[in-house]
Order: C-alpha cells, then structure tokens, then sequence
C-alpha cells in the first residue's frame, strides 16, 4: 500500500493556477522531496493531501484511502507556518493537540515527557508556548506532529529557523522514523537537506511536475563528462581530456564522448601522480534546481 | 473521546478560566451582597437629621392660620408681600406664596422663589395644597377625614385567575425586575461570549494553529465543539446568576424589605432563563464562528459582531415602551426574531407574560436559526479558511457560500 497517491490533481485560485495535473506516489519507508521555487504549488499540494484544501479536479488517496478521520490519526503535518496556542502550557498544549489524533490522554502525556526529554525540552515542559524561542516553540511542533506515531508525516519546511545543534537533532529523529517504516515527505527548497535525506523527489515548479523520481537516477542523469581532480605535480596532456578548468582547490578534467573516468584515473596513476582527490562531477541538486526552473521560466 | 467532544472540552476549560468569564459571572451575586451590606451598615446608623425649611405666606384671603408645620417644613406667615419679599432676600424663609383675596373663587395660588426651577418641587406642592385643605376644611369635618383627603390614593390590586382565584403571580414592577435585570446580563454575557468566539477563530488563524487542527478534525467537528464549548460556559454563567438570584433576593427582602419583599420571579422564568440563555449563547457562538471564519483576524471580525451584539439589546431600549403598550404586535415580532428573542422573552415574562405559540414559534425559529448559521459557517470556514489577508465583500461570501 503507498502512503500517498496524488492523480491528476489540479487548483486554481482567482489569480492563478496553483497546482496543474501533478501525479506522484510515496511508499512506506521512504522519505520523499518535495521542491520547487517560492510560489511552486508545493504548499497547496500539501494541503489538498491534508484535506484543507478541496481539489479542483483529480484524487488523492492517503495511506491507502481518501482522507477521513481515522486516516487523519495516522498522519502527522507541520506547516510551514507555525504557532501553538500561546497561553497554553507545552504539555497541555502537546496533550490536547495529540487526544485530537485519537491518543488517549494519558499515553498522549506519557509519550510528551519522553519526546520532551529526547528532544532536551522537559525542562519547559510547564511553561507557557509564548515563553517559549522560536526555535523551541518549532520543537514542541515537531513533537506534536510525531507523537500519536503517525504512518505519514507530512513536513513543510522543518528546518527553517533551526539552528544546527536543532536541525542535527531533527534530521536524526526523521532517519529513525523512516527507519521504523514511516513515509516522510519533506517539502523545502533547501536543496542541500533533500540531498542528504531524501530516496525520490518531485520538483515542481509553476504546479507543474518537473522531475521526478530516484535521486541518484536524477542526479546521474545530470552527471557531465567529467571529473574533479585535485593532485600533485604537473599534470601534462591526458589522451581523451579536452579541456581543464581550474578552481581553487581542484581542477576540472572535460572528457571528450569516448573517454570513461576510469581510464583517466588508469593513466594518471601508471604516470605516478599523487592523488589526493578524484571524483566523478556530479552536478548538485541545486544546480539541477536552477537549470530546470531557469529552464522553464 | 469524540473529537467534537474533545474540542468542546478543551473550550469550555479555556473559556471558563477567562479573567472577563469569571468577572462577568461573579459580578451579579457579589455587587448584590455589597449592596445588601451597604444598606446594613447605612441602616444601623442614626437617621439622618433633615434641617427645618421655612416657607413664608401671605394670606390676602383670610382664614389660612392653622397647620402651619407640616413635616420639616415651617410656614411663616406675613402681612403684606413686601414682607414677604424682604423676608426671601434676607435669607429668613426660603421662598414665599400669597393667597390671593379671591383664592376661593379662582383657586389659584402665587408661589415666589430665587431658585430657577422647570417646576414646583412635587414635597411644596404638596405642602402647600396640604397646608390650604387643612384650614379651609377644619371645623367642617372631622379632623381623621382631613388626614383622608391630604392622603395619595392606597389602591390594593389583586389579580385573579380566569377561574376567580388569587394568581400567584401578580404582576407590577417587582416581577419585572428580575427578567430586566437578567435580559441585561444575558446580553452583555452574549456580547462577550460573540468577541470569545471571534477573538479564538483569529488567534487560531493568525497563529496557522488551525491548519494541524484541520489535519485532525473536520471544520464541523471543530466548529460544533467551539459552540457547544462556549454554551455550556454560558450554562455555567446563568446556572450561578439564577441560584444566586433567589438567594439573594430573599437576603434582600429579608434585610431591606419595601420594594424588595414585593420582587417576585415570574412562572417558568428559571426553565425559560436558562433555555433562552443556552439558546442565546450557541446562537450568538455559531453567527461568531461564520464571522470568524470570513474574517482574517480577531481585529478584523469584531467590528462584524457588533452589528448582531447590538442588536440584542434593542428590546432593552424599548423596554419602557413594553411596560405602556405591552399588548402591541412589535413585541411579539422580538420575541420570535432570534437575535432579539433571549432578551425580549425574559422581559416580556415580568410584564405581561407570553401566549404558547409565541413560546413554541420563538424556539423553533432559534433552534432552526442556530442549525442553519452552524452549516453556514462551516461552508464559510473553508471556503475562507486559507484567507490570510483582507475579509472579502459580502457579495463574494454570498456567491460562494451558493458556489461552495
């Protein structure tokens, strides 16, 4: 069963078309990337899939149905947009917020004091949500959004306004629900968390899909002919390298159609070179990123 | 637990933790006990003394020389009305009045004062007119028929049912006080409990709080859980005013006694006040929850509860106009409008009571009324859920409620 189905889905508001005829799945166990630029049709597309927002036209399914409220117990959503009630206490807040998940009230606090100290946070566990810093308040969210052990949690943008110490702490906390067999869908235009985190992405840009699919596929379908090189000595003419561009700390070997990097790598080392680093270039997600959206605008 | 259930729960403790909740409930029976005590300690003291007021006179007529002390006021009388005049400039007496030679024909009486009055203070008048029957009638009649005459009319009313018995319910201004005074409570309690509604919506939208209560609930679990939260914080409100009422008004009729011994409540007013208050309450809770939803902010929405939180009080503005014309068709029109009708009811039951049909149509039309508004402002909510920015014109609100 995938966590999510997304048909053919389709929003419009006045102005303009938010989301145009996107498909996607999400299995279980996987943790999946959604990006795109501000305005993209992300934000929409996850809250036609949390139900707050009706589609135009197309379907979605969740964990294996369309949405009703005992699926909305096996999901957990943070939205870009946070807040908590203020004058409410961070355990009461944290309880009351799950008991509507369908967790009774006393596993609901159970389960709060241990995420609470998991996360470093019991010590605040009575005070009140406006005492609170943004980062912890973005804690406390997280905590909530977790602590009913959704099958699918559903992030927008977790780790803005996180320091790092924070976004370690969550990026742990994500890998070990996705290890548990939860499906996670990230959605951000940080690239360089997807990168790190995500198995299949989906970058959409004005509501429409623009890649999608295994990020490695991706990334290797992206891969230039060439390689980083970063060595000592005189490098000299190399059969099959076509140009070189240097950088600050490496040098960049253009290939030419017939040359592989292993045959590279075979001759540099039969001329003794010392080595110190050489890798095939792969270009970055955010490079794919701003070649695809520069692409279509 | 039901969720609607869970919300109503998690509303209701919110609400009744509210510093203006608890203020607003509590204020009824504490100003009453100062009051009461006030009036004890006031009543334990000596009577104040009331300092003798001298009025002069000129009696043209003849014959006016009796009864000149009448209560603290001293009649002093003078020859002429140069006298009298230069008596009133001094300061001696504090006004004057000349009876006219031909008083017995004509009956008119000359009054002169310093004082820049609209007219004579009804005590003189009383005085006076007192003063001139005693002498013209003493010698004629026995002097306990001249007490008779100077007396207000004692008129003892009885009202009696259809089958000639005493009602027990007999009407006049010390059954209508208590509806009054709870019709005013009740509206500025639906006032509050309009702007708690508005203000929780705001904050919920503002805060993006509401869009992890929608991965949860539906906008109606979440709705019907606010109203009824709110309601039964109103239950609790009225539940403490009109077991406190009674109470305290036997404190009251006990202690002070007048006025007080004859306030009476009206039949049926505790099981009516508490069905119209609820009523009232998840009214006034479900028109704020359909502000509250086209509303951006809880700034934005409260300048739209005023136009339904002032309406309730109009049957408070024509209350002197119940109590002439209690018979008029307007007050049944109130009665059955439902925004007027919590109010309108409970005046209405201290003045001249209400026919069952206007009883049955006035809760139906609230009971249909609250049900409709409920819907409505579910259909609103999502249509508006996502409006971060300005409210949208009623036109628009109007076409997509029809679209939504």
């Amino acid at each position: 069963m995938l966590a999510v189905e997304v048909n053919h889905v389709a929003k419009s508001f006045t102005d303009k078309v938010a989301v145009d005829n996107l498909s996607f799945s999400v299995a279980q166990g996987e943790m999946f990337g959604l990006i795109g630029p501000n305005g993209a049709g992300k934000t929409t597309t996850i809250r036609m899939m949390m139900d707050i927002l009706k589609p135009d036209s197309g379907e979605v399914t969740i964990l294996g149905e369309k949405l009703n409220e005992a699926t909305k117990n096996r999901l957990g959503y943070l939205p870009e947009e946070r807040g908590l009630y203020k004058k409410l206490k961070v355990l009461d807040s944290i309880v009351y917020l799950a008991s509507l998940k369908g967790v009774d009230r006393h596993s609901a606090a159970e389960k709060a004091n241990e995420l609470l100290t998991q996360t470093g946070m019991s010590a605040s566990k009575n005070k009140k949500i406006e005492a609170l810093s943004r980062g912890m308040g973005q804690i406390i969210q997280f905590i909530v959004t977790i602590i009913h052990d959704p099958q699918l949690l559903v992030l927008d943008e977790p780790f803005a306004g996180l320091d790092p110490v924070n976004t370690e702490l969550l990026k742990g906390m994500l890998a070990d629900l996705r290890n548990q067999g939860k499906a996670v869908i990230l959605s951000t235009h940080q690239m360089n968390q997807v990168e790190e985190l995500c198995d299949r992405i989906l970058m959409i840009n004005n509501g429409q899909d623009v890649l999608y699919g295994d990020l490695r596929e991706i990334k290797a379908r992206y891969r230039g002919n060439s390689v980083l090189l970063d060595s000592e000595g005189e490098l000299g003419e190399i059969p099959g390298v076509t140009g070189k561009r240097t950088h600050k700390d490496y040098t960049e070997l253009i290939l030419d159609d017939k040359t592989t990097p292993q045959q590279v790598l075979a001759h540099l080392i039969s001329h003794g070179m010392v080595i110190n680093r050489f890798e095939v270039a792969t270009p970055s997600l955010n490079e794919i990123f701003l070649k695809e959206v520069g692409k279509k605008s | 637990m039901n969720k609607t259930l869970l919300i109503f729960r998690h509303e209701f403790l919110h609400m009744i933790k509210r510093k203006g909740f608890i203020i607003l409930t509590l204020i009824v029976p504490v100003l009453a006990l100062i009051g009461i005590g006030v009036f004890q300690l006031a009543s334990t003291d000596e009577p104040p003394l009331v300092e003798t007021v001298t009025i002069g006179y000129v009696d043209e007529a003849g014959g006016f020389d009796q009864y000149t002390t009448q209560g603290y006021i001293e009649l002093v009388r003078f020859d002429t009305p140069d006298d009298a005049t230069a008596a009133l400039i001094n300061g001696d007496v504090s006004e004057y009045f000349v009876i006219p030679s031909d008083y017995i024909s004509t009956g008119v009486i000359n009054r002169y004062t310093l004082e820049r009055q609209l007219e004579t203070p009804p005590a003189i008048a009383t005085v006076i007119k007192n003063f001139l029957t005693s002498n013209l009638l003493t010698g004629k009649v026995p002097p306990d028929t001249i007490e008779l005459v100077e007396k207000p009319l004692s008129l003892t009313v009885t009202r009696l049912t259809e089958t000639g018995e005493v009602a027990t319910e007999q009407g006049g201004y010390g059954n209508v006080i208590i509806p009054a005074i709870f019709g005013l409570l009740l509206a500025l309690s639906l006032q509050a409990a309009s702007l708690y509604m508005v203000e929780g919506l705001g904050d919920e939208k503002e805060s993006r709080l509401i869009e992890v209560l929608l991965s949860s609930v539906s906008p109606r679990q979440l709705l019907t859980g606010k109203v009824l939260g709110l309601g039964a914080a109103g239950l609790v409100q009225v539940v403490v005013w009109l077991v406190s009422l009674p109470l305290l008004l036997n404190l009251a009729s006990s202690t002070i006694g007048g006025f007080f011994s004859t306030i009476q409540l009206p039949a049926n007013f505790l099981v009516l006040g508490i069905v119209y208050f609820i009523l009232g309450y998840l009214l006034f809770a479900a028109l704020s929850a359909g502000v509250g939803a086209i509303s951006s902010s809880a700034r934005d929405g409260q300048p739209l509860t005023m136009i339904y939180a002032l309406l309730v009080f109009v049957p408070l503005w024509f209350a002197s106009l119940l109590f002439i014309f209690p018979d008029s068709p307007i007050w049944t029109v109130l009665t059955i409008f439902p925004i007027t009708a919590p109010i309108e009811v409970m005046l209405r039951l201290g003045v001249a009571g209400i026919a069952a049909w206007e009883l049955a149509a006035s809760l139906a039309v609230m009971v249909l009324s609250i049900i409709g508004v409920l819907a409505l402002s579910v259909r609103a909510f999502r249509v508006y859920l996502l409006m971060y920015g300005k409210r949208p014109g009623i036109g628009e609100v109007l076409r997509s409620l029809r679209s939504g």
